[in-house]
């Protein structure tokens, strides 16, 4: 019981991350129907942005980094989460503008093509001296290591107890707080009905005076920023960052693309469902049967979901035109 | 998307203009790129490495295994237009099985791992058939993955490649480790043999290092021979028809589902005989990590710089893209943000890659043309 209950706090929190970066892969495909591959960079970009912003910040506040004695004030945590969201939504703007825009008419296979090029272009960026570095660093812990509760667990002799942690609980928190205003960003506001409107046609959505070429920027904005958040919110998990290029990023925004894709891509609640569903296949797979295949676990669901249902659990099925 | 013809100029050599007629003259036709090519996989093998030194032999052999795999993988996505980043799992699967196969079977046959047999001898007759044997076991999954292509398109079937590559690499690190001692592996039962002892996360060392400059060019002449005679013969041109167009193809009674599994197969085979080739490679040892996408997005990039559906481009970029980073040795880091700037030039650019869909020869039709007209 205590080990199930650990597994599911441990999939809640992975499930939110894999929601908040798959709604960015999710978003891109609803409107300009390609897969951006450049988008799990984003991630890597946000957690390093977040790095270098801390320790920055911490000395300023006569707080050493890499050895805290007393965990900074709870706003340092959310200044440098605010600070990587803009600034990776800018980094979301500029790549649309130079690389996606151009190519807005162009066949799809030469848009995701561009989407590799740019992926791999900012994974390498990012191992350069000058930028990130190529070796693994320590995020500084930004959050208090408080228990948020403790459940016990006995089984007639003995009891087992599970903490449920602050990090978990902030976040699935924020998360759930991101993907709320999301929901209400698309499905009440006006922004939202042009989102969704040049998603189902851009050109008749452009006849409506809807502006496509600035609802399409602030499409990649919104999603590089949920992308950032879920970079920085991963470190505080799991402190050890790895280099930019590493498998272990990619493989993360792999995940959350296979999230994305089981949801039902193009449909923004089908990738929070695809999140979850992921992660507890992952984390429950892992627990249960091995560790060591998680990653088949996840893949294999794919090809299945695929085969069975090709345009995932929520998408609504494909009709074409000649 | 821009419909630029099929169909190239008419400079390429036929019966009807090659000089040769009757039956004969069409035999000679299909064998002479075959004869050409061995003959000129046999010089280099004994001229090479003695002119230019082992370094530059092992760039060349490097080189001919990514035209392989460049080449092969231009058949599912240059000519019938799919998107497969999984090549690398083709090839990784290959490579094993042709280890496998090499390893353990020269430790039954003769009793040591070691090489065994000089040029052509019987341990390199035995490397030549396990490299058929990677291939024809990478078909098989080929084919398998090619399947959900009767369900699938586009991005989702380019996301089942993914897939499948890094479920290779998962499952090959979880493999056991390499059996070295002959006679503990004879006395031993099949038992032994699950977990496959392929050497997990760190790879199947000790394999016997048959590769050579001659089998590799072989099996670039053979690459690129069925590549060729299948861009130009009607099974080649249905798998364009994919391409161009799925309604139309389909409409005009193209089975297009079994188009695409057939690029897959035949890609599928080649790219697990240079598997083998890979694997048995001097300084290599072949890991889980070369299943992964990383190794199956060289290929793609080789691909569409090549131009897609163009053999020739493709095997110029593979050979340049394996031979610039050796001379780039300084600037490594710089190598892959090179390569991503090429790619992303190149789609905004040239879209269709240097060559597009023409080949090389194709540049001089214009020429070959003004003087036939001239000719009468």
């Amino acid at each position: 019981m205590a080990d199930l209950v650990q597994t599911l706090i441990t999939a809640l929190a992975i499930g939110s991350l894999y929601a908040l970066i798959a709604l960015g892969y999710t978003m891109v495909y609803g409107i300009l129907k390609f897969i951006n591959f450049a988008h799990s960079d984003i991630v890597v970009l946000g957690a390093w942005i977040s790095y270098t912003l801390s320790s920055k910040l911490l000395p300023r506040l006569g707080l050493d980094p890499h050895n805290p004695v007393t965990p900074p004030p709870i706003w340092v945590a959310a200044v440098v989460l605010i600070l990587s969201m803009i600034i990776c939504g800018l980094i979301g703007f500029v790549i649309e503008r130079l690389a996606y825009k151009p190519l807005r008419r162009a066949p799809r296979l030469n848009v995701l093509i561009t989407a590799i090029g740019v992926s791999l272009l900012l994974q390498n960026l990012g191992q350069l001296n000058f930028m990130f570095g190529a070796s693994p660093q320590k995020m500084p812990a930004l959050l208090p290591g408080w228990e948020i509760a403790t459940l016990t667990f006995s089984d007639g002799e003995s009891a087992r107890s599970v903490v449920i942690n602050l990090v978990d609980t902030v976040i699935f928190a924020t998360s759930a707080t991101l993907m709320l205003l999301l929901q209400y960003l698309v499905f009440r506001t006006k922004l939202g009905t042009a989102m969704r409107a040049v998603s189902f046609n851009p050109d008749n959505a452009a006849l409506l005076g809807i502006p496509v070429d600035r609802v399409v920027s602030f499409t990649f904005v919104l999603g590089s920023a949920l992308a950032a958040a879920a970079g920085f919110l991963y470190v505080m998990k799991y402190p050890g960052m790895n280099q930019p290029a590493h498998t272990i990023w990619v493989l993360l925004g792999l995940k959350a693309f296979v999230a994305a894709v089981i949801g039902g891509i193009g449909n923004v609640r089908g990738a929070v469902l695809g999140g979850f569903v992921i992660a507890f296949v992952e984390q429950f797979g892992a627990f249960y049967i091995s560790s060591n295949y998680r990653d088949v676990y996840v893949f294999a669901l794919l090809i299945v979901i695929l085969l069975v249902r090709p345009t995932g659990l929520l998408g609504s099925p494909l009709r074409e035109k000649v | 998307m821009p419909r630029d013809s099929t169909q190239s100029p008419q400079t390429r050599l036929t019966p009807a203009n090659s000089g040769f007629s009757g039956t004969t003259g069409n035999a000679w036709y299909g064998l002479f790129p075959l004869v050409a090519g061995l003959a000129m996989a046999t010089a280099l093998q004994f001229i090479l490495p003695g002119a230019a030194g082992p370094y530059y032999s092992r760039i060349v052999i490097d080189a001919g295994i990514a035209i392989v795999l460049a080449v092969s993988l231009n058949i599912v996505n240059g000519m019938t237009g799919q998107f497969s980043i999984g090549h690398a799992g083709f090839m990784a699967l290959g490579g094993y099985t042709a280890g496998i196969l090499t390893h353990y079977g020269s430790m039954l046959l003769w009793g040591s791992a070691g090489r065994h047999g000089g040029f052509l001898g019987s341990g390199e007759l035995l490397f030549a058939a396990s490299c058929l044997a990677g291939g024809l076991i990478s078909a098989v999954a080929g084919y398998v993955v090619g399947l959900p292509s009767l369900r699938l398109r586009g991005d989702y079937l380019a996301i089942v490649t993914l897939g499948f590559g890094e479920i290779m690499r998962v499952i090959l690190q979880q493999t056991g480790r390499v059996i070295d001692d002959a006679e503990k592996f004879r006395s031993g039962g099949l038992s032994q043999l699950i977990p496959p002892p392929v050497g997990g996360a760190v790879g199947f060392d000790g394999l016997p290092k048959y590769t050579s400059l001659f089998w590799v060019y072989s099996l670039v002449t053979v690459t690129v021979v069925v590549a060729y005679r299948l861009k130009v013969s009607s099974p080649g041109r249905a798998m364009i028809s994919v391409r161009e167009d799925e309604i139309a193809a389909q409409a005009m009674g193209v089975d297009i589902a079994r188009q695409k599994v057939m690029a897959f197969v035949i890609a599928a085979f080649f790219a697990g005989a240079a598997g083998g080739m890979f694997a048995h490679e001097s300084g290599v040892i072949i890991s889980p990590r070369d299943a992964g996408f990383q190794r199956s997005f060289d290929y793609v990039i080789m691909t569409v710089l090549g131009g897609r559906g163009s053999i020739s481009g493709v095997l110029i970029a593979a050979a340049v893209l394996t031979a610039l980073p050796e001379m780039l040795r300084d600037f490594e880091q710089y190598r892959l943000i090179v390569y991503a700037l090429l790619l992303i030039m190149m789609m905004l650019v040239r879209p269709q890659g240097l060559f597009g869909i023409h080949e090389i020869w194709d540049l001089f039709a214009p020429f070959l043309r003004r003087q036939q007209k001239a000719a009468p």
